[in-house]
């Protein structure tokens, strides 16, 4: 697990990464994450990543399905997302983060 | 060492009654089964009740993945069928993998993805109990949440190929539209097809029945056709594999009295100890007069005596009893009797089948009676009849008990029912009750029609009923066309005449 902590106490973004190793696949998607954040919500955010490879019951704490998932646990509602990340426009309506941020 | 060219397909009993012995042992172990059916189906009671009966008869654990309801929803439903998950998941036999929808949660699909974190968690799961059958229930949730049907088919076929190699024993339930036609939406079948098991909730007649049919198992047997089966409170499901039964019940040759030394004789010396018999009759001849002869007979001797009343209530039973000089409720008393009252309306044939063995297993009576049959063949389309009268049948006979059946004729005079139609070549016996016209008076005969393995008297002997019970007379000789009702009377002389005429011809040879 690794933790990026920034300090801004107002409004910051709890995010938990879920992926299964450490595929291309999977270092892709953090990438993607990685930018975004840097982006939209610089100094701010906190990413964490559970590797279900080595820790599987991590799973289901947020009844993981599919992989990767982001899970948006601050600021609330949590909310879901599925996928690589690829696409950052969709990406930022799916995390809310132009409403919220 | 070479490697053998095949690995034999061995079963794996589930503990679900009736199904294993559909399934010529249980389901293929180490495979996973697709379970198709429709929706109100039972696919879920199945599936749960796979887990459970591995719990509780093979001390097999077993892992449970939910798309669908919640675990908390299950937990509730399947208490009622005496099933205590919580217990079972604190002892470490049972878990959930809880992939069941959040509403609360909102999701989203952002780019490529797959299935890893319900692989990683079913893979988790069923190391840490040590789980020997696992269950995913059910499959459309999955493919309704996730827009992807390419990559979830594919995901699938991961799945089931790790549980294969896990050596789980797999049951995935699915949804079909329509009761025949393709197994499953999304085109399941095919990443699943060595085994295939379809559940069926029909309507014929206005009435609901429920089937299971087992469509495929992959190199290896089973029963073919589709079975009747009944989910009952306190059990769960009950499959009731009629044409599968065996007629392998062993025959004795010990008699054991009607209750009635006349009808005794009539029969070559009463009843036999594992025999059905068959008493026909129209309403007002005297066939309950006759089941209640045969039990208290045998409760007199000190049976354990069981009757079914599908048409008269408990008192009536009982007075008339009384009438005839047996005092029942002393019996029941005892705890030599049993009588077990319902109303042929108030369940399905089906699970009057099941309630019908679980009184004959608990109370093993050496007698059973039913009275009458008839009256259960109004609640049940005429192919469910018959598979109950055989499903019973062969019940009783394996219970090595003697049973008697009353049957009720539709017309006065002659005539057959249903019933007869469809028993007459199960039963060992059938004793036939008539009314018969004589010179305007309407008399009763009685006649053995059939007993198996046995000679018995061929006539048909006028009876009649008083406060004794029933009282044998003698034959009737100077009519004939009974048992069809159309009476025509021979004068004595004619019978005369033809005696004369046999011993005649005797004589001369």
């Amino acid at each position: 697990m690794m933790n990026e902590q920034a300090s801004q106490p107002t409004t910051t973004w709890c995010l938990r990464l879920y992926v299964a190793g450490k595929t291309p696949r999977s270092i892709k998607t953090l990438a993607n994450l990685r930018a975004i954040c840097e982006a939209h919500l610089e100094g701010r955010y906190t990413i964490e990543v559970i590797d279900l490879m080595q820790n599987p019951q991590l799973a289901s704490q947020d009844q993981i399905l599919a992989l990767p998932t982001l899970v948006r646990k601050l600021p609330p509602p949590i909310r879901k997302v599925i996928g690589d990340l690829s696409d950052t426009e969709r990406v930022l309506v799916g995390l809310e983060i132009d409403s919220l941020g | 060492m070479t490697a053998p060219l095949f690995i034999p397909i061995t079963k794996l009993p589930t503990g679900i009654p009736g199904f294993d012995h559909i399934a010529n042992g249980g389901l293929p172990r180490g495979r996973t089964t697709l379970l198709s059916g429709t929706a109100g189906s039972a696919k879920t009671v199945f599936a749960a009740q796979f887990l459970a009966a591995g719990i509780i008869q093979f001390n097999e654990a077993g892992v449970f993945v939910t798309f669908e309801e919640s675990p908390d929803a299950i937990r509730r439903n399947m208490a009622g069928f005496g099933w205590d998950i919580a217990t079972w998941e604190a002892e470490g036999k049972w878990a959930f993998v809880d992939v069941s929808p959040q509403p609360d949660i909102e999701e989203v699909v952002r780019g490529v993805y797959d299935l890893g974190g319900l692989l990683a968690r079913i893979t988790y799961a069923v190391q840490r109990v040590g789980a020997v059958r696992v269950v995913l229930d059910s499959l459309g949730a999955i493919f309704a949440r996730l827009d992807n049907n390419q990559v979830i088919r594919s995901e699938l076929l991961r799945i089931v190929s790790v549980l294969r190699r896990m050596g789980v024993t797999a049951i995935l339930t699915a949804e079909r539209t329509q009761e025949y036609g393709e197994i499953g939406r999304y085109g399941i079948e095919e990443f699943v097809t060595d085994d295939v098991v379809i559940l069926r909730n029909l309507i014929e007649d206005e009435k609901r029945r429920r089937t299971i049919e087992i469509l495929k198992f992959r190199g290896t047997s089973h029963q073919k056709g589709g079975f009747p089966f009944t989910v009952i409170p306190g059990e769960g499901v009950v499959v009731i594999p009629l044409s599968a039964i065996e007629l392998k019940q062993r025959s004795s040759n010990l008699r054991i009295g009607t209750g009635n030394a006349d009808i005794d004789r009539m029969c070559g010396g009463g009843f036999f100890r594992d025999s059905i018999i068959l008493v026909s009759g129209a309403t007002g001849t005297g066939k309950t007069l006759m089941a209640t002869t045969f039990l208290a007979a045998g409760a007199a001797q000190g049976d354990r005596v069981l009757l079914f009343a599908f048409e008269e209530s408990r008192d009536q039973l009982f007075r008339n009893a009384t009438g005839w000089g047996f005092d029942f409720e002393e019996y029941e008393q005892t705890g030599q009797m049993r009588v077990v009252c319902h109303y042929p309306e108030a369940a399905s044939l089906e699970d009057q089948l099941i309630m019908m063995k679980n009184e004959i297993q608990s109370f093993r009576p050496q007698r059973v009676a039913i009275d009458s049959l008839s009256a259960l063949e109004r609640v049940s389309t005429m192919k469910g009849f018959r598979e109950f009268v055989i499903g019973l049948t062969s019940f009783i006979k394996h219970q090595e008990v003697v049973g008697l059946y009353t049957s009720t004729t539709p017309t006065l005079l002659g005539g057959t029912s249903i019933t007869e139609a469809h028993i007459s070549t199960i039963t060992d016996s059938i004793i036939l009750m008539r009314y018969v016209e004589l010179f305007g008076e309407m008399r009763r005969g009685m006649t053995v029609l059939k007993m198996r393995g046995s000679a018995h008297d061929k006539e048909i002997r006028e009876f009649t009923i008083d406060g004794n019970g029933l009282h044998i007379g003698k034959a009737f000789r100077t009519i004939s066309g009974i048992l069809s009702g159309q009476f025509t009377h021979a004068a004595p002389s004619e019978i005369e005449r033809l005696g004369r005429l046999f011993k005649d011809s005797s004589e001369v040879e």
